[in-house]
């Protein structure tokens, strides 16, 4: 049913040891620092945020691909840490990718056809018969022709490949899907084609979808959910409407101001942040956010403040902006 | 008297399926101060019309113009060695990718010290003082500690900055910036268009913007050139091109922009841009433009006047409409 819960994270970490030579010690760099929320059949939860801020690791937990340090993933009704390995297996099904460069995530040695059918091959006890008419069927719902089914990927466009792309994560008819930055790559005129396919492949089969992107434009346009995190931290998150009309956290603010409307007759004031994203194996104290945030006062500089209701949306900031 | 001129330029390229254009019959006037932005799809030859200027094209290349000019110079028939003393100079380029320009065996500071040995003839103290101040500039942190930096110890964004700082270190008279913020954040995104847009007011430098990020386009160019498949099919001052576009594909490109749209599904334009063994006999855009007729698929189209944007197009679009239509066909 649309509008179940379907995944539920909850205070989901990751984190790695970088060695740093032979004479100091390992550090721990907190890619993902505590992450809650939930994913609805048939909805959209996209995750914003600068480079580096922790959400292709939050796609690699969500997907199995790594387990997390510490924290909760439930899918459906399976917890996925205690899972055993038959459950597990199941689970991988259910869940599945679309990384961000459609060059590098297919085999150039393998033709389209076969790379739509190795996920059946490994999963299922499909015969060949069977597959070839399923990945033939599938190259048809992702608008390509049955003729492709021989190809190799570099006889295609980068559009086509982000098509073949969408159709091998949906051959083993998955219930959530985790699109990494699904049209960073592409023309703005390919980008609109993809949105498109992306959100008919949505109602036809009540897909699920984690959609990471650092374009809000693109986010405003897709997204049911909306969650900004900087630094491995959720920041704000909210209902589409609430995040992009009523914006609370500076670096919400911030991210909004910064992006580019394709307006000429729009003057807008404009948040130019100060200084460089910081490194997240020596993370700023308190709020990681203070030494770039126009609003910071010296409360910001010792406690992380915690995500706490406000209007619409779940907010960690001492000076959130009000509505 | 416009700083730079650029008429019909054509770059075609020798490959293995025979001659490629690349960039067909482009021209581009920029007036001193001016901000310019050319956009256009992934292989419109953006890049190439621009390194074709510079004159940094493999000699697979050939290059042909009616009139290339820098400050009434004729860059076609100057010496190598007076180009080179304007390229890097007078007119610099911030290159697409930052970490294939920068060299990664020489600190930041050699980099950008060389530049300033070449072209101004500074000495050591006073090269290392530019250096700071440039980097300072460029807004990044402890410049003095930076100079013996290499580019892999930098992030990304820092490391565009610094390509903007050797740009702009002999105080260009016009810089061209090839999509110089598409792998930034966008709050570091906005750090260097504001930057850029303030060495244009204070130092009066002209910029030439190619990017495909049409709100960046809108809220810095003043006028716009689009380019398709090689061809500029469009030139406007940048209001008029957003409210009033009078090619098809400029259209259908706004059209396409998620932010545009009030629908779910947005309007996209069918297909791909034709490539080298499928060149329509027409326009080039014919094959995914909503309005095209069978004039269109045979018939090059000719550009149309300056009030229409020189529109490479038989129905040249006035206010969402085509102009010139046949009644028969309902597009
Ligand atoms: N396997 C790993 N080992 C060590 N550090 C890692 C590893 N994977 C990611 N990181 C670090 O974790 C942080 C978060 O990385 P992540 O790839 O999740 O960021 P992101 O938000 O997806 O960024 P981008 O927008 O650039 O894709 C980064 O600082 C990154 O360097
Ligand atoms: N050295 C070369 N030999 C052959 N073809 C080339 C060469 N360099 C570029 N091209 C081709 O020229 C065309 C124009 O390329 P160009 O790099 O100018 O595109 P662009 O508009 O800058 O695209 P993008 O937005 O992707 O940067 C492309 O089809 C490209 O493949
Ligand atoms: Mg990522
Ligand atoms: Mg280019």
């Amino acid at each position: 049913m649309s509008g179940e819960v379907i995944l539920e994270a909850v205070g989901l970490k990751r984190y790695y040891q970088i060695d740093r030579g032979a004479f100091k010690k390992p550090a721990v760099l907190k890619a993902l620092d505590g992450a809650s929320f939930k994913l609805k059949k048939g909805s959209t939860l996209a995750i914003v945020g600068e480079s580096g801020c922790g959400k292709s690791t939050m796609a690699r937990l969500v997907t199995m691909i790594e387990p997390p340090t510490a924290g909760q993933l439930n899918i459906g009704s399976e917890n996925v840490t205690n899972a055993s390995a038959a459950v597990r297996c199941n689970l991988h099904k259910k869940v599945q990718i679309v990384f961000q460069d459609p060059y590098g995530s297919l085999n150039p040695r393998q033709k389209i056809g076969n790379s739509l059918e190795e996920p059946l091959l490994v999963n299922t006890p499909m015969k060949k018969g069977e597959r070839r008419e399923a990945a033939q069927k599938m190259l048809g719902l992702v608008g390509l022709r049955p003729e492709h089914y021989n190809r190799y990927p570099h006889m295609f466009s980068g559009g086509q490949r982000q098509r073949i792309a969408v159709a091998r994560a949906l051959m083993l008819n998955p219930q959530i899907v985790v699109l990494d930055e699904p049209v960073s790559a592409l023309d703005v005129s390919i980008q609109a084609q993809i949105l498109n396919l992306l959100t008919q492949l949505q109602q036809r089969f009540d897909l699920a979808y984690m959609f990471i992107s650092h374009d809000l434009s693109v986010v405003k346009h897709i997204a049911d959910e909306v969650m900004v995190m900087y630094l491995g931290k959720p920041v704000e998150t909210g209902s589409r409407e609430e995040v992009f009309s009523k914006p609370h956290h500076p670096y919400t603010r911030a991210l909004l101001s910064a992006t580019p409307v394709a307006d000429p007759f729009r003057s807008k004031e404009r948040i130019v942040l100060r200084g460089e994203l910081p490194s997240p194996i020596s993370p700023p104290s308190g709020c990681t956010f203070h030494p770039r945030c126009p609003s910071m006062t010296e409360e910001c500089k010792y406690t992380a403040p915690e995500l706490v209701k406000k209007g619409g949306c779940m907010v960690a900031c001492y000076h959130p902006k009000t509505y | 008297m416009p700083l730079l001129e650029i008429e019909n330029l054509t770059v075609s390229f020798q490959t293995a399926g025979g001659q490629f254009t690349a960039v067909d019959k482009v021209s581009l006037h920029i007036e001193p101060g001016e901000i310019v932005s050319v956009v256009g799809e992934s292989g419109s030859g953006k890049s190439v019309a621009m390194l074709a200027l510079m004159g940094l094209l493999p000699w697979t290349a050939t290059v042909t113009a009616d009139r290339l000019a820098f400050n009434n110079q004729d860059l076609k028939t100057i010496s190598k060695s007076e180009l080179r003393k304007i390229i890097g100079s007078k007119m610099a380029m911030i290159f697409q990718e930052p970490m294939t320009s920068l060299n990664p065996c020489f600190t930041i500071g050699f980099q950008l010290t060389e530049t300033l040995k070449i072209h101004l003839g500074m000495n050591r103290a006073e090269r290392k003082k530019r250096a700071i101040e440039l980097l300072e500039l460029v807004g990044i942190p402890e410049p003095r500690k930076r100079l013996t930096a290499f580019p892999h110890q930098l992030s990304g964004g820092m490391n565009q900055r610094v390509m903007i700082a050797m740009a702009i270190s002999c105080n260009p008279e016009l810089l061209i910036a090839d999509e110089p913020t598409t792998a930034l954040d966008v709050t570091i995104q906005a750090q260097i268009l504001e930057l850029l847009l303030n060495l244009q007011k204070k130092q009066g430098m002209s910029l030439v913007l190619i990017t495909h990020d049409m709100g960046v386009v809108a809220e810095t160019a003043e006028r716009v050139a689009v380019q398709y498949a090689g061809q500029q099919v469009e030139k406007q001052q940048v209001k008029g091109l957003f409210s009033n576009p009078h090619h098809p594909y400029t259209q259908a490109l706004l059209n396409s922009l998620p932010e545009r749209s009030n629908s779910k599904i947005l309007p996209s334009i069918a297909g791909v841009v034709p490539g080298q063994f499928d060149k329509p006999k027409g326009c080039l855009f014919s094959p995914r433009c909503d309005y095209a007729t069978t004039k269109c698929h045979t018939i090059p189209p000719t550009a149309a006047s300056e009030e229409l944007g020189k529109a490479l197009c038989h129905y040249p679009i006035v206010d969402g409409k085509p102009t010139n239509y046949p009644e028969e066909v309902n597009p």
